[in-house]
């Protein structure tokens, strides 16, 4: 009894928090999804764009942000950012240290590398809108960013969506790593729990279930929206 | 840029290399075996089995790797059975922990990667093989694991990157290997950016060294997939 009680809802449970830290890991997870999402459309755009040199940029992003380990960026971005805040105070007249907030380093953290992934994935769908479909936008007068608009775009967000399921999953897990900046969500939680009641296997196992519970939550979401994306699109094509 | 700090930083730094590495190849080998393991149990139809496997893999795949090591580090030290068992003096290795847990993680990817590499192997080149006396090990030999292995390897080599990577999380259980080294080194001199970035050009250079490695060893298993020089032909 005295487990469910550690867990549970009651004045002495870690239940609501370690809710609250779900929840936290979400917000930053979607966040940094969204930071994410705009480094990868920039990168992807010069990768497919035919300039050699923003070619090389975007591959240099790439290959540094999926070569170096998640716990290296963010430690760079946060004390990066946290030397940055504090030389900025020191020029307004502010001595001592100045902290990033956690959850701004994280987020950008975990979104920068997600940027270098989702730039794959932006990349790859682009390649899979068919040439003819572009062909025909020309052919009846669409240019730029209609073009953009009407056929492209709706294009490469459906054949994106699997790609980013895989890429939310990442982030999700890579997530975790924000608790050695504090940040209170579901990692850093089920740590403070397993610490200060001494119950490490425990509070370890209920963290991961919730882990669990998150990332089969979000397989489902990402199937319903990959199913609802193909609707119009014949079955025989595999996508049923 | 004071390089006389980041020549001395890098020395440091290189210093905790066979602690990385030592931690990368256990657990890629260590984790190899048991993928194998876990897809034979998937995809030999016993609904035991596979139920099992399934598990498995969705539970390593499904959680942060940092959680999983947090568990096996401090969660198992709980146990009085294995705090007064005959393991403990493994167990209560920081090492040790890093590297089961990295490798149970692993595993649960690797499976997957696996199986589809298996999934890929054409159902006639096994009829064929079979349709020539061979069976069972001998088919697997020749047949099943060298096609399979070749059409996993890409899925594979990045896996393998992200073991890299993952090594990392070592230095959060005390394991000194380059990213803790880098840590122990920032609390001493208070140059944070300069040995971090130190730190993550190691392991962009050994990523860089595992991409190429494994792209050779990748064209070399496509032999039969590249164009016959004109001369030879006819």
């Amino acid at each position: 009894m005295a487990t469910l009680q550690l867990i549970g809802f009651g004045s002495t449970g870690w239940g609501a928090l370690l809710l609250l830290g779900a929840l936290m890991t979400l917000c930053v997870t979607a966040v940094a999804l969204a930071i994410g999402a705009v480094f990868g459309a920039i990168v992807a755009s010069a990768k497919l764009s035919g300039n050699l040199i923003l070619k090389t940029l975007g591959n240099v992003y790439t290959t540094v942000f999926r070569g170096v380990p998640e716990l290296l960026i963010i430690y760079l971005i946060y004390f990066g950012g946290s030397s940055a805040i504090t030389s900025i105070g020191k020029s307004f007249g502010y001595e001592g240290f100045l902290g990033m907030p956690s959850f701004a380093a994280g987020a950008l953290a975990v979104g920068i590398i997600s940027g270098a992934y989702q730039a794959e994935v932006f990349r790859g769908a682009y390649l899979a809108v068919s040439k003819g479909e572009l062909e025909a936008a020309s052919a009846i007068g669409m240019h730029g960013a209609l073009r953009f608009r009407r056929i492209i775009m709706p294009q490469v967000l459906r054949f994106a969506i699997p790609g980013m399921g895989n890429v939310w999953q990442l982030s999700l897990k890579d997530s975790a790593l924000i608790s050695v900046t504090g940040l209170a969500e579901l990692m850093r939680t089920s740590q403070v729990a397993a610490g200060s009641t001494r119950q490490y296997f425990l509070f370890f196992v209920v963290g991961g279930a919730l882990y669990l519970i998150l990332t089969s939550l979000s397989d489902r979401v990402f199937n319903g929206a990959e199913r609802r994306a193909n609707r119009s699109m014949p079955s025989a094509m595999g996508q049923a | 840029m004071d390089f006389a700090f980041l020549a001395q930083t890098m020395l440091t730094l290189l210093e905790a290399l066979p602690t990385t590495l030592a931690l990368f190849f256990l657990s890629i080998a260590i984790g190899g075996v048991l993928a194998i393991l876990i897809v034979w149990m998937r995809v030999g139809g016993n609904p035991v089995f596979t139920a099992i496997a399934k598990g498995y893999i969705f539970v390593f795949r499904g959680s942060p790797l940092l959680i999983q090591m947090f568990l096996i580090f401090y969660g198992l030290a709980q146990f009085g059975f294995i705090r007064y068992g005959p393991l403990w003096p493994l167990l209560r290795e920081p090492f040790v922990c890093a590297v089961l847990s990295l490798a149970l993680c692993t595993a649960g990817y690797t499976a997957e990667i696996f199986r589809g590499g298996i999934r890929a192997v054409s159902p006639r080149e096994i009829e064929a093989a079979r349709s020539v006396g061979m069976s069972g090990f001998l088919l697997m030999r020749r047949v099943l694991a060298p096609i399979a292995f070749r059409h996993a390897l890409p899925a594979y080599s990045t896996e393998i990157v992200l073991m890299m990577k993952s090594t990392a999380l070592a230095s959060l259980v005390t394991v000194w290997e380059v990213t803790g080294v880098a840590q122990r080194l920032i609390s001493h001199t208070y140059r944070t950016m300069e040995v971090f970035l130190c730190a993550a050009a190691i392991y962009l250079i050994l990523n860089f060294i595992i991409l190429q490695a494994l792209g050779l060893l990748e064209y070399h298993l496509s032999r039969h997939r590249r164009a016959v020089p004109a001369a030879l032909k006819a």
